[in-house]
C-alpha cells in the first residue's frame, strides 16, 4: 500500500499525470453527481426541438427538444459504467488466463494463447457486435461484450510479465524452498505484474468507451431513451446539417475523455516502468 | 544405500520438437555423495553444472527434461530412499527447502524485495512445519544468530535491499539451513561476492556443515573454493564428467587436459610474472559436439583416435576417474593384465 501511494505521488509531480489524474476526476465527479447538477432530467422534453445553445439550454436541444447538457452529464455515468465493469470483466480474466498460460507453459499455454489469438484477430469493434449479437441489445450485454473483446490483450499483458517474473532469481529460490505453486503465484510472480497490468488497465478503459459509444451509435449498445454518449451521436446523424450542436458535444466529451484517459495511462507507465526511471 | 544421494547415467534434455532428437545438455552424468561429504563440482560456464543440479532439486525449467534412463536416488531422514526423477510434484515439494536446499550465485537478487527477511524465512518454516508464529520467529532469530548476524532483530524486519551481499549471503544460507536439511546445494556462493567477504561465507559454510550434519554439493568455477572447502571433485566440460577424484588428486596428480588447463589458468600470488594460461577456443555447444572426444579442438595432446571415438570414463587410480584417450591405454593394459 505504501507504493500505490508512492505511486499517486509521483503522478502527481508529472504534468501530464496531473492533468490526466484531475480530468479524469472530475470526468467521475460529474457522474457520480449527474442527478444534482444536470438542470434537466435526461429524458425530459424541456424546449423546443432542435434549439441552439442558448444561457438556458448551454449546449442546446435535441430532435426530441431534450436538454443536450443534461443528457451528456447522464450519458457520462453510462460511459463509465460500462467502461469500468466491462474492463473490470476482461481484466479479470485476462489476468487469470495470463497467470495460468505464464506460469505452466508447455500445452496449457499453447491452447490458452491459440484462443486468445483468434479473438485478438478480429477487430474489436466487429468481435464486439458478434457477442453481443448472441448475447441480446442492452447495458448488461454490452458492457460483456467489451469485456470479452478486452480479455487477450490483458491475458498477453500478464503472461509476458510473468514468464519474465519467472525467470527471476528470487522465485527459483522461492521454489527451492518448497513454496507452493499458488503461494508463489500470488505472494511472489504477481507483484510482478501489477505495473503492466495497471497501465494497460487504464488505456483498456479509454477503448472500452470508445467501443461502448461505437456500438451505441450502431444502436447495439445502450438503447433509447436512455442517454449515452455514443447513442446521442448516432441520434443526432440526421440532423447534424440543423443542429451540429447535438454531434459536436458529446463527439467533444468522447475526445476529452479518451485523451485523459491515455495521458493518465502514459504517465502511468513512466512512473511504473522502473526502467525508464533515471 | 550408503550414499545419500546417487545419479546413475542422468542426462538432461532440451527437446527440438516430435521428429528431431532431443538435445543433450548434459549426458551419462554419475555421482554419488556420501553423507557429511563436501563435493565440488567445476566446470566453465554453461556446461551443465548448474542444470544438473536443478535436476537434483527436481527443479528443471521448461522446456528442459530429464533423460530417458536417468536416476536420480536420494536418501530420505527416516532411512528410506526416493527416486526424484519420478517423483509427484508434490513430494518433491516437501523434499526441496526440507531435505535438499540450495543457495544461489546472486544474493541481491534471490531474495524477494518486497518481503521483509523475517517475512522469507518464515515462507521456509511454513511450508515445513506447523510452528506457531512465535515459534517461528523464535527460530529465525536463532539461525540469523547462527549464521553470525549482527542485530538479528532488526535484520528480521528489515527488506532486502538495507543489507549488504554478504549480509544477504549469511541469511541466505540461514534460509537453507533452518530446516537442518541433509543435502545443501550451493550453486557458486561466493561469486558476487568480494573476497574478503568470500572467506568468511565459506569459513561459516565450512563451520555450519559440521553442526548441521549436511552434506554439500559446492558448485563453483573457483578452483580456491574447492581447495579450501571440498573432499571429492568433478570436473565437467560440455555436460559430461571429465575428471573425478579427491581433492589432493585433482590438484597433484591431474589427469585430464582439461583439468591441467583449468589449473593453469588459476593466478598465484608470489610466483614469477608471466602471462595468465588460457585453454584455447571455446566450449562448444550443446548440440555442436564431435563425435570425439568433447574437447579433442582445444586439447594439446589431441591425437588422431581422439578426433574419431569418445573416450570412456575410466578407473586410471583407485577413486581417480579420467575421461582421456590418453590414459584409457593404460587402463584398458591394467584391466588385461588384472583379467590374466
Amino acid at each position: 500500500m505504501k507504493r500505490l501511494s508512492q505511486t499517486i505521488r509521483d503522478l502527481w509531480r508529472d504534468p501530464m499525470g496531473r492533468i490526466g489524474m484531475l480530468g479524469i476526476l472530475l470526468v467521475i465527479v460529474i457522474a457520480i453527481l449527474a442527478p444534482m447538477v444536470a438542470p434537466f432530467g435526461p429524458d425530459k422534453m424541456v424546449a423546443l426541438p432542435k434549439a441552439p445553445p442558448s444561457a438556458e439550454h448551454w449546449f442546446g436541444t435535441d430532435y426530441y427538444g431534450r436538454d443536450v447538457f443534461s443528457r451528456i452529464l447522464y450519458g457520462a455515468r453510462v460511459s463509465l459504467e460500462v467502461g469500468i465493469i466491462a474492463v473490470g470483466i476482461g481484466a479479470t480474466a485476462g489476468y487469470v488466463l495470463g497467470l495460468i498460460a505464464g506460469y505452466f507453459e508447455g500445452w496449457v499455454d499453447r491452447i490458452i494463447m491459440c484462443i486468445m489469438d483468434i479473438l485478438f484477430a478480429f477487430p474489436s469493434i466487429l468481435l464486439a457486435i458478434f457477442i453481443s449479437a448472441v448475447l441480446g441489445r442492452g447495458i448488461g450485454p454490452t458492457m460483456v461484450a467489451i469485456g470479452i473483446v478486452n480479455i487477450p490483450v490483458f491475458c498477453r499483458t500478464v503472461r509476458a510479465a510473468v514468464i519474465s517474473a519467472k525467470g527471476l532469481e528470487y522465485v527459483q529460490n522461492a521454489k527451492s524452498v518448497g513454496v507452493k505453486t499458488g503461494a508463489l503465484l500470488i505472494r511472489h510472480i504477481s507483484p510482478n505484474v501489477v505495473a503492466p497490468f495497471t497501465v494497460q488497465a487504464t488505456l483498456a478503459l479509454s477503448s472500452a468507451i470508445l467501443t461502448e459509444a461505437s456500438m451505441s451509435f450502431l444502436g447495439l449498445g445502450i438503447q433509447p431513451p436512455d442517454p449515452s454518449w455514443g447513442s446521442m451521436l448516432s441520434e443526432a446523424r440526421s440532423i447534424m446539417e440543423q443542429a451540429p450542436w447535438t454531434a459536436v458535444f458529446p463527439a467533444l466529451f468522447i475526445i476529452v475523455t479518451i485523451l485523459l484517459f491515455n495521458i493518465l495511462g502514459d504517465a502511468l507507465r513512466d512512473v511504473l516502468d522502473p526502467k525508464l526511471k533515471t | 544405500m550408503e550414499h545419500l544421494l546417487e545419479l546413475r547415467n542422468v542426462s538432461i534434455d532440451l527437446p527440438k520438437g516430435k521428429r528431431k532428437p532431443p538435445v543433450k545438455l548434459v549426458e551419462g552424468v554419475d555421482l554419488s555423495i556420501r553423507k557429511k561429504q563436501n563435493f565440488g563440482v567445476v566446470g566453465e560456464s554453461g556446461c551443465g553444472k548448474s542444470i544438473t543440479c536443478s535436476a537434483i532439486m527436481g527443479l528443471l525449467s521448461y522446456p528442459l527434461t530429464i533423460g530417458a534412463g536417468s536416476s536420480i536416488r536420494f536418501q530420505r531422514e527416516d532411512g528410506s530412499e526416493v527416486e526424484i526423477t519420478s517423483l509427484p510434484k508434490s513430494e518433491l515439494r516437501k523434499l526441496r527447502g526440507k531435505d535438499i536446499s540450495m543457495i544461489f550465485q546472486e544474493p541481491m537478487t534471490a531474495l524477494d524485495p518486497m518481503y521483509t527477511i523475517g517475512e522469507q524465512i518464515n515462507e521456509t518454516l511454513r511450508f515445513h512445519t506447523s510452528l506457531t508464529k512465535a515459534e517461528m520467529y523464535d527460530t529465525a532469530l536463532e539461525m540469523l544468530k547462527k549464521v553470525k548476524i549482527p542485530r538479528p532483530e532488526q535484520i528480521l524486519a528489515d527488506y532486502p535491499h538495507h543489507l549488504s551481499g554478504g549480509m544477504l549471503q549469511r541469511v541466505m544460507i540461514a534460509i537453507a539451513l533452518i530446516n537442518n536439511p541433509r543435502l545443501l546445494i550451493a550453486d557458486e556462493p561466493t561469486t558476487a561476492l568480494d573476497v574478503t567477504i568470500q572467506a568468511q561465507i565459506l569459513d561459516l559454510m565450512n563451520e555450519l556443515r559440521e553442526s548441521y550434519d549436511t552434506s554439500v554439493i559446492m558448485i563453483t568455477h573457483d578452483l580456491g573454493v574447492i581447495a579450501e572447502t571440498c573432499e571429492e571433485v568433478a570436473v565437467f566440460y560440455a555436460g559430461q564428467v571429465v575428471e573425478q577424484a579427491s581433492v589432493d588428486v585433482i590438484f597433484h596428480e591431474t589427469a585430464h587436459p582439461y583439468t591441467t588447463g583449468l589449473l593453469r589458468s588459476v593466478t598465484s600470488l608470489g610466483g614469477e610474472r608471466k602471462e595468465l594460461y588460457t585453454i584455447r577456443g571455446t566450449v562448444p555447444t550443446a548440440g555442436n559436439f564431435s563425435a570425439g572426444c568433447r574437447f579433442a579442438d582445444r586439447c594439446e595432446h589431441c591425437m588422431e583416435i581422439c578426433k574419431k571415438a569418445p573416450p570412456a570414463l575410466t578407473e586410471v587410480a583407485p577413486g581417480h576417474l579420467c575421461r582421456c584417450w590418453l590414459h584409457a591405454g593404460e587402463a584398458e593394459q591394467a584391466d588385461k593384465e588384472a583379467a590374466v
